[in-house]
């Protein structure tokens, strides 16, 4: 079936770059020379994750432009997983992403390649795009295609070693509809085959026997899931310079997830040197067909998962940003150097998801558990 | 069954000329906002993914927390605004 499902798509992606190329040109533009140093920070469910990143692009003559990109994630705490199985950690994941694009005409075509490395994951993906402007600049259609090979072990078992390849396409059409109005419809396809489950998670069965009325086994995942996700957005330039902007999305994969959200975001420059940012979001989703947060027996069914980012629960995300332009300097006139913050603060209800960890309750009676979670990011920008 | 042939065939030439004269609009419209007209959707303040090393962290945050992913943000390219 995803064999099938492979084939047809890449008849489809032939077709639609042979009509990509062959409509007509309107030139396309690079993306601006700019270089920006980050920290990021996440405080939230026990955990706390941040570290820095460097991202730079720059043309390299009328016609090529390359990027890097290099983050680094330093985990540690404890969240409720860790905290009802195992012991907290700390670990650190390295991700470093290049990328070259190429401008002919009234296309960009796009190669990336990214590498993400931890003690126990590593992951590379390579991935091709065409993005093309026509119907007099109005329209900008695009295509990416993705492949991903992920190694996975185990800290503390040197026999475990699994894989996962992963395919990814997507299909985008950005379209100006006013003087003030601009729109994209994006469509993307992911297939994932291989081992799918995180290897340290755990489900819940009930167990008699045990001083807590349950016991712990490994969770069991199917090694396929395929996933559609239709994501619009509608920017609107207001009356007075400010700009509004409407994103919708719908998610469903072969796990029987479905998922929606939707988003406000609202910018406002401020004289000549601030720009503010606010936004909301909302998210639902619900829960994986072989999800359980405590299952009547072991081994109850061939597929059994107590991950609460497989059940069904909402978000709700509020964030606040600002940015500062500096004078330029004079020993580099040409680069526009800014200071940027942003905090989003973002609520998580879990529907069927217990806190396991509050004393003297009931199995399966626990209260649901709940977690709030901010997350900063300073970062310093030079475009130039 | 002859009456579930022809009414087959009448929504066939249905479709078929709703494709025609479809094809047919398409033909004579013409790009409606000028590059002229576009200095709005320029503005810096409108572009898709204005900061993209904070897209990449807030799509990570996102991603590792939810089960939907994909499909966010623009497909590339932008307002044909040159």
């Amino acid at each position: 079936m995803a064999e099938a499902v492979v084939a047809v798509t890449k008849h489809g992606l032939l077709l639609l770059l042979g009509l990509l190329l062959s409509s007509q040109a309107i030139a396309a533009v690079l993306p601006d020379n700019r270089v920006d140093l980050m920290q990021h920070s996440y405080q939230g469910g026990g955990v706390s994750i941040d570290g820095p990143a460097l991202m730079l692009r720059t043309k390299i003559g009328q016609q090529v432009s390359v990027s890097g990109f290099y983050y680094v994630d330093t985990v540690s705490g404890a969240s409720i997983d860790v905290v009802a199985t195992a012991s907290a950690y700390s670990e650190t994941r390295i991700e470093s992403r290049l990328g070259l694009d190429y401008l002919t005409g009234n296309s960009i075509l796009s190669f990336n390649y990214a590498q993400s490395d931890e003690d126990d994951y590593n992951a590379k993906s390579l991935s091709l795009g065409i993005a093309h402007d026509t119907f007099g600049g109005m329209t900008t259609l695009s295509l990416n295609a993705a492949i991903g090979d992920d190694d996975i072990g185990r800290n503390g078992d040197e026999g475990f070693s699994e894989q996962l390849r992963r395919y990814s396409y997507s299909l985008g059409i950005t379209q100006v509809l006013t003087k003030r109005w601009i729109s994209a419809l994006n469509a993307e396809v992911d297939m994932e085959q291989g081992f799918l489950n995180n290897p340290y998670r755990s489900v819940r069965y009930r167990d008699p026997l045990a001083d807590l009325g349950y016991g712990y086994q490994f969770e069991v995942y199917p090694n396929t899931r395929n996933s559609f996700a239709l994501g619009l957005v509608n920017k609107f330039y207001l009356p007075y310079r400010a700009a509004l902007t409407a994103s919708l999305r719908h998610y469903q994969d072969s796990w029987d997830i479905r998922a929606f959200d939707a988003e406000l975001e609202y910018v406002h420059p401020w004289g000549e040197r601030w720009v503010f940012d606010s936004h909301i979001r909302w998210y639902q989703q619900g829960q994986a067909s072989f999800y359980a947060d405590l299952f009547d027996f072991a081994s109850q069914q061939n597929f059994m998962a107590r991950d609460k980012e497989l059940s069904d629960f909402t978000n709700l995300n509020i964030g606040l940003g600002a940015s500062y332009r500096f004078s330029s300097w004079s020993w580099w006139p040409a680069a526009k150097p800014e200071l940027n913050l942003e905090w989003d603060h973002i609520r998580f209800d879990y529907n069927n998801f217990r806190n396991v960890t509050v004393a003297g309750a009931e199995a399966g009676n626990e209260p649901l558990y709940q977690l709030t979670a901010n997350v900063y990011r300073v970062f310093f920008s030079v475009y130039f | 069954m002859k009456m579930i042939l022809k009414r087959c065939c009448a929504i066939k030439l249905l479709l078929a000329l709703l494709l025609l004269t479809s094809v047919a609009g398409c033909a004579s419209i013409e790009p409606w906002v000028k590059p002229y007209e576009r200095a709005e959707l320029a503005d810096p303040i409108m572009a898709f993914g204005r900061h993209p090393v904070a897209l990449q962290h807030s799509a990570h945050v996102r991603d590792s927390r939810e089960a939907a992913k994909g499909a966010d943000g623009s497909g590339g390219g932008g307002c044909g605004c040159n």
